[in-house]
């Protein structure tokens, strides 16, 4: 069901666990679908990404775009990581079955909340931001016959 | 390769040897229509009538109420259907539970959408439906009560005498969904008022595509499926000789072995839900300790989601499956967890574990073992867990 890469990055996930005194902390999505996605950023003087981290509570796909995430951003400055989309991280890990696809949307939401969270501490403007979603749901589509 | 546990006895079984060499004449030697005049095809009828006959002494009914169909699912959608077809003048209210398989459930959603009326009863916290929800459910206009007798996800049984009973003294027929149930525990449709009942062949040992349901003469429903005067007319088709043959053998065997296996597999359930709730923290078991299938575990892992444990699990060749909304294909987790009261999260985290005859304590042991490395690892992962202890430690 899964492609190599996610199998890979659920079995060994990379940068799982906290940052402490993150830069930014954002959490994402809800326990009621089954997916909660939380990222910490450490961002340094000049708005390059030190190091990501995460937890995750979800299926094997939210674990593995979550890694993916992680490794995507680690590197970048702010406005480089805000261009990071579901579409990256899912071709970064080889495609995600249809009914997965929301859990590329959590990590790419994760992303910016993290990034508001270090916006907001330090009372910067990130063009482009925008106040991220906490719930990141989509609706069930009937299959045509 | 590492070796298979396979804990997923309800999802399905492994044919059984003797089942397989029963049924294999039944492609070549003997290949006739039961329907044709001629000799040659007479070893097919006989055969067919000869798995009735099983069936039937299994349930203490005569030959002729039981009807061979390609599973559970289509006797299921046998009995509700064409009971409400038939029994519409006399009214259309109809009550199931919120805990049936789907193939109850959309069939009784179609009949909505067609102008019946449905109750879907609450369950307690353990997934008993109690004989006074039923009783005060039931009106003039009830034709149709459809509940089942074992669940398939939480194994809880239900008190199917008792609810058959209230439905027969309102005037309404009773059917039950045992395909989780039949030839796991003792069955008597006329002891314990059972008008209808659905059942499967390969949850038992025997091949897929093929099951039966009980239909007690008197009981005016027509055909589903429609074709053909097989099954005195009311189920057209060939029959699946191979299936059918199949199927007798599997009931024989499994009602031979059914007290030895109950209590080999309900000490081994036991065995192994007193170790995890004593070894794994922020567990719960889910259904009733008391009147549950022998062969079933359904536990609730706090703080982790059931999709994760599976796939851990599967690495190492253990076979479960999960209430999980990740694994239905939708977003909300199993209708049954959320009906005996679970919150969304706690469903999430779900994991069933069916057992069979061949399963070990060697390997429970195993399981146990790898279930706990597994949780702890999910744990640590977990965003929820991290919340709980930061505040259970201020």
């Amino acid at each position: 069901m899964y492609s190599e890469k996610v199998m890979d990055h659920f079995q060994n996930p990379r940068n799982v666990g906290e940052i402490e005194n993150a830069s930014g902390v954002g959490t994402v999505g809800n326990a009621k679908c089954g997916d909660i996605m939380r990222m910490y950023l450490d961002i340094d003087e000049n708005h390059v990404i030190r190091e990501a981290r995460f937890k995750t509570f979800g299926c094997g796909a939210a674990v593995a775009t979550s890694s993916m995430a992680t490794e995507l951003v680690t590197g970048l400055t702010v406005e480089e990581a805000l261009k990071v989309t579901n579409k990256a991280v899912m071709e970064a890990l080889d495609g995600l079955p249809p009914v997965k696809v929301h859990c590329s949307l959590l990590a790419e939401e994760a992303i910016h909340a993290a990034l508001w969270d270090y916006a907001e501490k330090n009372h910067l403007k990130i063009e482009g931001l925008e106040r991220p979603k906490t719930d990141i749901s989509e609706h069930e589509e009937e299959e045509e016959w | 390769m590492k070796n298979l546990i396979y804990l997923d006895h309800a999802a399905t079984t492994s044919t059984l040897p003797e089942v397989v060499d029963a049924m294999l004449p039944y492609f070549s030697a003997h290949y006739g229509n039961p329907s044709s005049v001629y000799d040659f095809a007479q070893q097919s009828k006989h055969a067919v009538q000869q798995t009735r006959t099983t069936i039937a002494n299994a349930l203490g009914c005569p030959d002729k109420d039981i009807y061979f169909t390609a599973g559970g699912t289509e006797a299921d959608n046998w009995a509700i259907k064409e009971t409400a077809h038939a029994y519409r003048s006399k009214g259309n209210h109809i009550i199931t539970t919120k805990i049936e398989h789907h193939a109850v459930l959309h069939t009784c959603e179609y009949l909505e959408k067609n102008g019946f009326e449905v109750t879907y009863l609450d369950v307690n916290e353990d997934g008993i439906v109690t004989p006074e929800s039923l009783e005060k459910a039931m009106r003039p206009d009830t034709i149709l009560v459809s509940i089942m007798f074992a669940n398939n996800e939480i194994g809880t049984i239900q008190p199917i005498k008792e609810l058959g009973e209230i439905a027969h003294k309102h005037g309404a027929l009773f059917h039950t969904d045992a395909v989780q149930a039949f030839c796991q525990v003792p069955i008597n449709v006329k002891e314990m008022n059972i008008d209808m009942l659905s059942a499967s062949g390969h949850k038992l040992g025997g091949p897929k595509g093929i099951g039966f349901l009980y239909i007690r003469t008197g009981i005016k429903i027509g055909p589903l499926i429609h074709g053909g005067a097989q099954e005195r007319r009311r189920r057209a088709g060939t029959e699946n000789v191979p299936g059918i043959v199949g199927l007798g053998k599997a009931v024989e065997i499994s009602l031979a072995t059914m007290e030895e296996r109950a209590k080999k597999e309900s000490e081994l359930r036991d065995y192994m839900m007193d170790r995890i709730l004593a070894e794994i923290p922020f567990t719960r078991i889910n259904g009733s300790r008391k009147h549950r299938l022998p062969n079933n575990i359904n536990f609730s892992f706090q703080f982790i989601e059931g999709e994760s444990l599976l796939i851990m699990l599967d690495m190492e060749g253990i076979c479960a499956s999960s209430g999980s909304a990740c694994t239905s294909g939708s977003l909300d987790p199993s209708h049954v967890l959320l009906a005996i009261g679970l919150p969304h999260e706690i469903a999430h985290g779900s994991l069933r574990l069916t057992l069979g005859n061949e399963n070990t304590k060697e390997e429970i042991d195993f399981v146990i073992e790898q279930l706990k490395k597994i949780v702890g690892r999910l744990r640590e992962m977990s965003p929820l867990y991290e919340d709980y202890m930061k505040k259970g430690n201020k």
